[in-house]
């Protein structure tokens, strides 16, 4: 009984992609939060009234799903097609271990919770 | 006689006038940092309540007061003592002298609120409070005296400001400049991004702008008639023509900002504020576009100087103004304005000359006695806020809130 935190850094606009791509597997549970970061591409340039200036930090979602070491493949790979667009910007996956999980609900513990 | 149109007029038109001052601290808000929103909005619409109370009690009679040597209003009208629901002849013979006096505090208003796009996000609170009302006692009185008063020296030499582009926009504009010099560079200027915190904002304050330079133009004819349409037309000519002007510039540089074409709208309503009783809808056209095309590379050379003049209140407003009453020397026309004078381009070099001279004279009057004001404030109070301040940012640090919950 053991258990991922697959934390996917994703473009905003292909959330509905993801979750579509992640629920077709089974996996239904998510979290989903605005997040601010930089890549190798570093920040972006706008305009400003005459010339332009650098925002350092471009707005993204984090995924977070927890999933049994037996499904993490087949999770990670179905957030990697639905979020890819082959252009510097499309995120980065972390995947890493979760002690336990509990249902506030009920008090299930474990695989009975996920 | 008190005519009801000419009074309904110039009635909307101060309401109009006296809505974009807070329309002004919209679009300034939305150009700074998120943690300097509310402070920004302060600036402007505190200033509508100080200098409301100031122009009562002293200001319009400083301003526009029996004459002093041409120099300055007397203060015969302290209190507004003597104005009253009667027509002041000299002044405007067709309205009650009440709502010739609250137009022009419209005027007296927003002038001052210009000036702080150029110290957003740094400023004390107290100083600038104070500043504000030396400036409007030193600074607007006299210019406004001067130009628009009777008995006022440069109107005397026949010096040509339909709405206020050297009364309201070069001394703002000047001010600016010497203000940003005294207080310095925002912390981490050119160093860490600075974030715009809302561009719809700005936005919207731009376009309230536009709307309500109807009021600020079209009721500087003080009567419902050919003359305040004229200036009505010319105004949103120019402020369109502008717009594109910016948008073609920007768009050759690189892409098409809405806050770049919102800019250029600004400045060409700057440009045709002095000139708007006097001139033809197609030199508005010429007007517009010539001042955006200037206003656009001052912000780029303003940028390169390093100096902090966090809103380009000079590029847009101190530049605009000058182009504008320098335009009005060339383009101004006695067909569109029989009151006005003919221009270079109608024949008469003369009017330039003038305009040049007005130009030059208030310029350097209202940077040094702001630039004085600034030091002197400075050297007692500091005008900057404390450090800490700075950071954690003016909204929470001086006036105990936040924009966003």
């Amino acid at each position: 009984m053991s258990f991922k935190k697959i934390e996917a850094i994703i473009r905003s606009e292909k959330l509905e992609e993801v979750r579509i791509a992640l629920e077709a597997e089974g996996f239904v549970g998510m979290t989903v939060t605005e997040v601010k970061g930089r890549g190798t591409q570093k920040g972006i340039v706008l305009e400003w009234r005459a010339g332009e200036y650098r925002v350092e930090f471009l707005p993204k979602l984090k995924v977070e799903v927890i999933v049994d070491d037996f499904d993490c493949e087949r999770a990670i790979s179905a957030i990697e097609k639905s979020a890819r667009t082959g252009q510097p910007g499309d995120g980065k996956i972390f995947v890493s271990p979760v002690e336990n999980i509990i249902r506030v609900r009920t008090g299930e513990r474990g695989d009975k919770a996920i | 006689m008190i005519n009801a149109g000419d009074t309904a007029w110039v009635l909307i038109s101060t309401a109009l006038v006296i809505m974009m001052t807070p329309a002004l601290g919209f679009f300034y808000a939305g150009m700074v940092r998120r943690k300097n929103i509310l402070s920004t909005l302060m600036l402007s619409v505190s200033i509508l309540a100080l200098i409301s109370v100031q122009w009562v009690l002293y200001g319009y009679s400083l301003s526009f007061g029996t004459d002093h040597a041409g120099l300055i209003g007397g203060l015969n009208w302290l209190g507004l003592n003597g104005v009253g629901q009667e027509a002041n002849a000299g002044y405007a013979a067709t309205i009650p002298h009440l709502a010739f006096m609250v137009f022009q505090l419209a005027f007296a208003v927003i002038t001052p609120a210009l000036i702080t796009g150029a110290f957003v996000e740094r400023i004390s609170f107290g100083s600038f409070l104070l500043y504000i009302l030396l400036w409007s006692t030193f600074v607007y009185a006299p210019v406004a005296h001067w130009v628009w008063g009777i008995g006022g020296w440069l109107r005397n030499m026949g010096a040509l400001d339909f709405a206020g582009g050297t009364v309201v926009h070069i001394t703002a504009g000047i001010s600016a400049l010497s203000m940003a010099m005294v207080i310095g560079k925002r912390k981490g200027y050119g160093k860490t991004p600075m974030e715009p915190s809302n561009i719809p904002l700005t936005v919207l304050g731009a376009f309230l702008l536009w709307f309500g330079w109807f009021g600020f133009n079209g009721g500087s004819a003080l009567a419902a008639n050919g003359l305040a349409v004229s200036a009505f037309v010319v105004t949103n000519t120019a402020a369109a023509s502008a717009a594109l002007a910016w948008m073609v510039v920007s768009w050759i540089h690189k892409r098409p900002s809405v806050l770049g074409l919102a800019t250029g709208a600004v400045v060409g309503l700057v440009a045709i504020t002095p000139a708007s009783g006097f001139v033809s809808p197609l030199s508005a056209i010429v007007i517009g576009a010539v001042a955006a095309v200037i206003s656009y590379y001052a912000i780029l050379i303003r940028t390169k100087s390093g100096l902090d003049d966090s809103l380009d209140v000079f590029a847009c407003h101190g530049m605009g103004g000058i182009f504008g009453a320098l335009a009005t020397g060339l383009f101004a026309e006695k067909a569109i304005n029989s009151a006005g004078a003919d221009g270079l381009f109608f024949g008469n070099p003369g009017l330039f000359g003038i305009q040049a001279f007005t130009v030059a004279v208030v310029a350097l009057f209202a940077f040094i006695v702001s630039f004085i004001l600034a030091k002197v404030i400075d050297a007692i109070f500091s005008l900057r806020a404390k450090e800490a301040e700075e950071n954690i940012g003016l909204d929470i640090a001086q006036h105990g809130e936040t924009a966003f919950s």
